[in-house]
């Protein structure tokens, strides 16, 4: 029991970093029709960008909690900044001039724009993981087990509550501006009809702009997150974040904002409770055989829309 | 009608591709004015309604609104300069409701006005405030048909671009939207460029009228005029009877 709800928690944390880059594919790709293979390298470039601003401003352990908290919050702006300057480049250059030619040619570019990046980390910062101290220490003792080999003891540390925090709260953020605020519904007019969308005077280059960038500002706050619960990255965590987040917006429904969030907690539990239960190798092969199971018996994904509207 | 025109369209011709849809059109709307163009299927009607909106582009030719040269602009653009348009199969957004649509349709007004607005649009259409929660998708045809002429009266436009307002509705619903754009152009000034298959009611209502085939005007005159064109009635009005 004790384990297990152990699991649950260390389940949640991952699953939140997977969301929050979740949000990014399922966003590009309802408003454009495309999978940006791209947005997990802007979550490795957030996670850098994170590590530099860290370094820069000498945040340790050592640092008062007043001043941790200043600095993070700045070390996040600074993040959310610059990789969504990335994610507003990439797509101005390499995804805009090829809309309306064949569906392969910007996935393509993507795959593309994606090593390119990974390249670039890879010389600007070098090949090697980079690690970092870990700043928040300490957490809560949730329950205590006493067995014949000793105490197993249920925590959840301070960065696991931070990190669940923030993701609660930028969801929620995020859901009430597509729900309530004219830009949603400009995003969601552009993801419906773009034709009709222009024709009631919204500009809808801008309006997927917009989209890339608070997709790439999520990615960029995963990043951190990231960064901050590993202590170490490398030019490659893309990559691998990148197709778990992938696969956890397919599997809540691609294209869907709430189906992103389910998704990303999904494949975050699947993937810590088999390798506590069953073997750390296999948890991937876990993950993505759950995400095949569904989309056999729900193709639309768990919370995709299913098509009943008439034409 | 020494006044300069609200809308002038000179000599425009429009492709799709390698298909020549549009053959060197010129016609103008003056403000106050309804003016309607019938013509047969293909003929080029919702073409011609799409090229003032700059989408697709004229190749030549010249679009003069309100004294601005809006051949070139970007169609986000246009539609900001106080045209709205009821597009050809009405184009709801499917996932939004009613209301939702409605405030689409006000996307780029001020919203000052916004209340005002929804409900002149509600007192048009009372069906459509019994389902302002309704998911556009899920509208009947009659209903959509309603939402897209409302929420393009959310723009508050000067000059409405209605395509086809009469398509697929029953005779007593058609009836019912002639007369919300006559009221419309009658109390409010509201200039009308109306599009339609159904000649007759169109004809009735109109000011002047032009008829298009194949890309070209080959009839103008004013709606009463083209009504008893015998050429017309054999052509768009079936027997002559409506
Ligand atoms: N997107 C397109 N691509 C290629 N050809 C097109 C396109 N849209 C229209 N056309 C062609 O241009 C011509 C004019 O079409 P348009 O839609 O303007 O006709 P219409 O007068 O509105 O007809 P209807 O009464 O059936 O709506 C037709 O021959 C049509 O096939
Ligand atoms: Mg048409």
């Amino acid at each position: 029991m004790e384990y297990f709800v152990q699991q649950l928690i260390n389940g949640v944390t991952l699953g939140s970093i997977y969301g929050l880059i979740a949000i990014g594919y399922t966003m590009v790709y309802g408003i454009i029709g495309m999978i940006n293979f791209a947005h997990g390298d802007i979550f490795m470039v957030g996670a850098f960008i994170s590590l530099i601003v860290i370094t820069a401003l000498g945040l340790t352990v050592s640092t008062g909690l007043g001043l941790t908290f200043v600095a993070l919050i700045l070390v996040l702006v600074c993040a959310m900044i610059i990789a969504s300057a990335y994610g507003w480049t990439l797509e101005r250059l390499a995804y805009r001039p090829l809309r309306g030619s064949f569906r392969l040619a910007p996935l393509i570019t993507a795959i593309g724009v994606s090593i390119v990046l990974q390249n670039y980390i890879q010389i600007a910062q070098g090949a090697r993981v980079k690690p970092l101290q870990p700043i928040i220490t300490d957490g809560y003792t949730l329950m205590t087990k006493t067995t014949e080999a000793g105490e197993f003891v249920v925590q959840i540390s301070n960065i696991q509550i931070l990190i669940i925090s923030v993701t609660v709260i930028l969801m929620a953020v995020f859901s009430l501006i597509i729900a309530k605020t004219s830009l949603g519904r400009s995003q969601r007019a552009c993801e419906q009809d773009q034709k009709m969308a222009s024709l009631l005077g919204i500009n809808v280059d801008k309006t997927i702009s917009t989209t890339f960038v608070m997709g790439a500002a999520l990615a960029a706050v995963a990043g951190l997150m990231f960064l901050l619960y590993y202590g170490v990255i490398d030019f490659f965590i893309g990559f691998v974040a990148g197709v778990k987040a992938f696969t956890a917006a397919v599997l809540g429904g691609i294209g869907s904002l709430p189906g992103a969030m389910l998704g990303g907690l999904v494949i975050g539990l699947i993937e810590t409770f088999w390798s506590a239960y069953f073997s750390v190798e296999y948890k991937d092969v876990a993950a993505f055989a759950m995400l095949a199971i569904v989309l056999i018996f729900l193709p639309q994904g768990l919370l995709g829309k299913p098509e009943v509207e008439k034409v | 009608m020494s006044k300069q025109p609200l809308l002038q369209i000179e000599n425009v011709e429009t492709f799709y591709g390698k298909i020549q849809a549009l053959r060197g059109i010129t016609m103008d709307v003056h403000e106050g004015e309804i003016v309607t163009l019938i013509g047969a299927n293909g003929a080029g009607k919702s073409t011609l309604m799409m090229t003032v909106c700059g989408n697709p582009r004229a190749a030549s030719g010249r679009i003069v609104y309100d004294g601005t040269d809006i051949t070139n602009m970007p169609t986000h653009e246009i539609m900001r300069m106080d045209i709205a348009q009821s597009p050809e199969g009405r184009r709801i957004f499917p996932r939004m409701t009613v209301y939702e649509n409605l405030l689409m349709g006000a996307a780029v007004t001020d919203p000052q006005y916004l209340e005002e607005d929804f409900e002149k649009v509600f007192d048009l259409f009372p069906r459509l405030k019994d389902r302002r929660d309704q998911r556009g998708g899920t509208l009947s045809g009659g209903e959509q048909q309603m939402l897209a002429i409302g929420r393009a009266l959310m723009a508050r436009p000067k000059l409405l671009l209605l395509d086809e307002p009469s398509l697929g509705l029953a005779p007593l619903v058609v009836k019912q939207i002639f007369e919300v754009i006559k009221e419309l152009n009658q109390r409010e000034g509201l200039t009308v460029f109306l599009v339609e298959q159904n000649a007759y009611h169109a004809l009735k209502l109109a000011d002047r009228g032009h008829v298009i085939v194949n890309g070209v005007i080959t009839m103008s005159g004013t709606g009463k005029e083209l009504l008893a064109r015998e050429e017309v009635r054999a052509a768009y009005l079936e027997g002559g009877a409506h």
